[in-house]
C-alpha cells in the first residue's frame, strides 16, 4: 500500500509562505501529474514528499505511515531530477547500482539486478561510460535506472524531460507511462508543460500562486475547469475570455448583449461574470448570421493540420481554431457563432467556476448573441 | 562602432612588459643563475675569485650525513605539516558546508592565518609554547619536563609543524569549501534518496568531487613546506634548526650554511639539488596522482 496522503500541508521559507495548505489523496498506483506555471510551488511539494525539504505544517503520510519525520531513505521513495543529477565520478552501472551499494546488496546480486535495469532502460551497451560521455536521453535515461532498480513504491519525478529536445521528449513520456504499467507504483510527476500532464496523467493537479485550483481527470480538468485560472492554463490556443455582466436572461459587455439561457443565470444576476469560450468551439458563420457576434480578422496561423483565426471583437481579441481550410484575409468581417454547450461562466471576483455543483447536464448553457 | 588601438611598432609592446621582465630577470633567473655559477664553483668567503670545482661541491654535500638528516627532516615536516593542514581544512570545511551553506562570514575568518607573516605567527607560538612561561607551561608544573621542545627534538618537530599546518589550514579552508560548494546540491540530494546518510554521501560524492581541489592543495602545501617562505620563517622563529638538527630543513640549512657558515658554495649546491628536487616531486604528482582524479 503507497497511497499518498497529503493533508493541509504548507511550506514556508523564513517569514515568506511558498506553499499554502495543499490537501491531496493519491491512489495507490496512480500516475499523478502535478501542472502549475514556474514558480507555483510543484518542486517543493514533491521535495517535502520526497524528504528533501522540511513541512511547515501539516501532514503527508505515505501507505499509512505519517513521514513528516522521516529521512528521505525511510520513506521509500525514487527520485528523477530535472537535470538528471547523475553522479560523474561514476560509470552508467555505478550511478544505477549506487542505492544497491548502499542499501549492502552482495555484489552478484547487485550486477544482475543492474544489467537488468538497464535493459529495460536500453542501457545495455552503455555501462561501463560516465555520464559525461552520454546524450541528453541516455542521461536521462541513466536517471531512470537509478530510479527503478531499487523498485520503489513511489516515484517522484521533476520535470524530468523539459531539458530534452521535442522528439526525444515524445518517445520518453511513452517509455514512462510504459514503464509505469509494468511497474505500477505510485508516481507523481511534477510538469510545467500541459501536453505533457495531460497525456501522462491519470490524475492532474493544477497549481497556482502555491494553492491546488483543481484535482481531476485530464478530460474533466479541461472540460470542466474549475477556475479561471485553470481554463486559461490548460488549452493553446488559450481559452477566450469575455468580461461583462450576467443579467437574469443574457450576458452583456462593452455595450453588447448575449442572450443565454443558462439555469443559474437569475442566481448571478447583477455580477460581474467572465465568459470562457475555448477557440475550437467556436463556429465561424457570415457577419450578417443571426446570433452571431461581428468580429474583424486579425490574422490566420497556420499549423498545418489546422489553423488558428485571430480575430477581434471591437477590440477584445478572440481567437478560433478551423479544421478546415480557409481563405480568410486580415480585415474580413466574420461572424463569431458560440456553442452553447461549451460556454464556461466564471465568477468576475473570484475566478471561480459557477454553477460548479450542478451536473454537467443542468449547467450547459443555450446561447443566442442579439 | 567600437575602436581599437593598434601599435603597429612592436618597441611600445616591449616598453610596457620591460617592468615586469626586469622584475622576473632580477629576482628569478639572475639568482638562479647565480646559484648554479657558485654550485660549480668554490667561493672565497672574504671574495677574492671564484675556483672551478666541477661536481665536488655536490659531492661534498651527499657525503655529509648532517645533508641526509636535514632530507629526513624535510621529508617528515612536509608530509605531516601537509597531512594535518589538509585533513583540519577538510573536516572543518565538511562542517560549515553542512551547517552553514553560503555564510559567507567564515571564509574571511578561516582564511586570516594564512595572511599573518610566518615569523609573527611564530612569535606567538612561541609565547604561548614557550615550556616555562607560555600558555602550555602549567603542564611542565603537573609533570615537570614532559614539554621541552627546546632540548626535546621530536617536541620541537611537533612545533614548527603545528605552527605551519595552522597558517596554512585558513588557506586549505577556503579552496576546500569552494569546491564543496560547487558541487550541485542536486547530486547530494539524489543520493540522500539512494539512501545514503549524510556520512555516506561524504565519502561517495563530496570528497571524490574534491579530489581536484584536494590534489592542488596537496602539490601547493608540499611545495610550500619543502621550499616556502614560511617554513623558513617558522624554523627560523621558533628553533632555529635545533635541537641538535632536529628540525634543520632543507630551506633553513641552505640559509644557516650560506650567510651563518659562509659556505656560499655549499649552499648554492644545496639549493639546487632542492630546485630539482621539488621538481622531480611535482612531476610525479601530476604523473601519478592526477591520473587518479576526478575531473568533471
Ligand atoms: N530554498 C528556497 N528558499 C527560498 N525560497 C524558495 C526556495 N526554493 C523555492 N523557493 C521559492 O518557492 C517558490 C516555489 O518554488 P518551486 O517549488 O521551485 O516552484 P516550481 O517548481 O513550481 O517552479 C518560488 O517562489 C521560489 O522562489
Ligand atoms: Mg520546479
Amino acid at each position: 500500500m503507497s497511497s499518498i496522503s497529503i493533508r493541509n500541508v504548507r511550506k514556508a521559507y523564513g517569514k515568506r509562505e511558498v506553499v499554502h495548505g495543499v490537501d491531496l489523496e493519491f491512489a495507490d498506483g496512480a500516475f499523478v501529474v502535478i501542472l502549475g506555471p514556474s514558480g507555483c510551488g510543484k518542486s517543493t511539494l514533491l521535495r517535502m514528499i520526497a524528504g528533501l525539504e522540511e513541512i511547515t505544517a501539516g501532514e503527508i503520510r505515505i501507505g499509512d505511515k505519517v513521514v513528516n519525520r522521516l529521512e528521505p531513505r525511510e520513506r521509500g521513495c525514487a527520485m528523477v531530477f530535472q537535470n538528471y543529477a547523475l553522479y560523474p565520478h561514476m560509470s552508467v552501472a555505478g550511478n544505477i547500482g549506487y542505492a544497491l551499494r548502499v542499501a549492502g546488496v552482495p555484489k552478484a546480486e547487485r550486477e544482475r539486478r543492474v544489467a537488468e535495469v538497464a535493459r529495460v532502460v536500453g542501457l545495455e551497451n552503455y555501462l561501463s561510460r560516465r555520464p559525461g560521455e552520454l546524450s541528453g536521453g541516455q542521461r536521462q535515461r541513466v536517471a531512470m535506472g537509478r530510479a527503478i532498480v531499487r523498485e520503489p513504491k513511489v516515484f517522484l519525478f521533476d520535470e524530468p524531460l523539459s531539458n530534452l529536445d521535442a522528439k526525444l521528449r515524445v518517445q520518453m513520456r511513452a517509455e514512462i507511462r510504459r514503464l509505469h504499467k509494468r511497474l505500477a507504483a505510485t508516481s507523481v510527476f511534477v510538469t510545467h508543460d500541459q501536453v505533457e500532464a495531460m497525456t501522462l496523467a491519470d490524475t492532474l493537479v493544477v497549481m497556482n500562486g502555491g494553492r491546488v485550483e483543481q484535482v481531476g481527470a485530464p478530460a474533466e480538468v479541461y472540460h470542466r475547469p474549475r477556475t479561471r485560472f485553470v481554463g486559461a492554463f490548460i488549452g493553446a490556443p488559450a481559452m477566450n475570455f469575455i468580461d461583462g455582466t450576467m443579467a437574469a436572461d443574457s450576458f452583456t459587455f462593452d455595450g453588447r448583449r448575449v442572450a443565454v439561457e443558462w439555469p443559474f443565470a437569475r442566481a448571478h444576476a447583477g455580477r460581474p461574470v467572465a465568459l470562457g469560450v475555448r477557440p475550437e468551439q467556436v463556429e465561424l458563420v457570415a457577419a450578417d448570421s443571426p446570433g452571431a457576434l461581428p468580429a474583424t480578422v486579425d490574422f490566420v496561423e497556420e499549423l498545418g493540420a489546422g489553423r488558428v483565426v485571430y480575430t477581434d471583437i471591437d477590440g477584445l481579441p478572440f481567437a478560433v481554431t478551423l479544421s478546415e481550410e480557409t481563405d480568410l484575409a486580415p480585415g474580413e468581417r466574420v461572424g463569431l457563432k458560440l456553442l452553447p454547450q461549451s460556454l464556461h461562466f466564471f465568477d468576475g471576483e473570484t475566478g471561480l467556476r459557477l454553477g460548479l455543483a450542478e451536473s454537467v447536464e443542468t449547467s450547459r448553457a443555450a446561447v443566442a448573441a442579439a | 562602432m567600437e575602436k581599437r588601438a593598434v601599435f603597429r611598432a612592436g618597441s611600445l609592446a616591449y616598453l610596457l612588459i620591460l617592468p615586469q621582465l626586469l622584475l622576473v630577470f632580477v629576482f628569478f633567473y639572475w639568482p638562479t643563475g647565480a646559484a648554479l655559477y657558485w654550485a660549480f664553483t668554490l667561493e672565497m668567503p672574504w671574495g677574492g675569485g671564484n675556483q672551478w670545482v666541477g661536481l665536488e661541491n655536490f659531492s661534498a654535500v651527499l657525503n655529509d650525513a648532517k645533508y641526509w638528516s636535514s632530507v629526513a627532516a624535510s621529508c617528515v615536516f612536509a608530509f605531516a605539516a601537509t597531512a594535518l593542514a589538509l585533513a583540519q581544512a577538510l573536516v572543518l570545511a565538511l562542517f560549515v558546508d553542512r551547517q552553514l551553506r553560503g555564510s559567507k562570514s567564515f571564509r574571511s575568518f578561516y582564511v586570516w592565518p594564512y595572511a599573518v607573516a610566518a615569523p609573527a605567527v611564530s612569535l606567538a607560538f612561541r609565547f604561548i609554547f614557550a615550556p616555562e612561561t607560555g600558555l602550555v607551561a602549567f603542564v611542565n608544573q603537573w609533570w615537570p619536563g614532559l614539554w621541552n621542545p627546546s632540548i626535546n627534538g621530536a617536541q620541537a618537530m611537533t612545533l614548527v609543524v603545528l605552527c605551519f599546518a595552522w597558517k596554512w589550514i585558513g588557506y586549505n579552508f577556503i579552496f576546500l569549501l569552494a569546491a564543496l560548494q560547487s558541487i550541485p546540491r542536486a547530486l547530494t540530494e539524489a543520493s540522500a534518496m539512494d539512501g545514503a546518510g549524510p556520512l555516506r554521501r561524504m565519502l561517495d560524492i563530496q570528497l571524490p568531487l574534491l579530489t581536484p581541489t584536494f590534489f592542488f592543495l596537496l602539490v601547493i602545501n608540499l611545495t610550500e613546506s619543502f621550499v616556502g617562505a614560511d617554513s623558513f620563517g617558522i624554523v627560523d622563529i621558533l628553533t632555529e634548526g635545533g635541537p641538535a638538527n632536529a628540525t634543520n630543513l632543507l630551506v633553513y640549512k641552505i640559509y644557516s650554511d650560506g650567510f651563518k657558515g659562509l659556505d656560499y658554495s655549499g649552499a648554492a649546491a644545496q639549493s639546487i639539488i632542492l630546485m630539482l628536487l621539488v621538481m622531480v616531486l611535482t612531476f610525479i604528482q601530476f604523473r601519478w596522482v592526477e591520473r587518479r582524479v576526478h575531473y568533471k
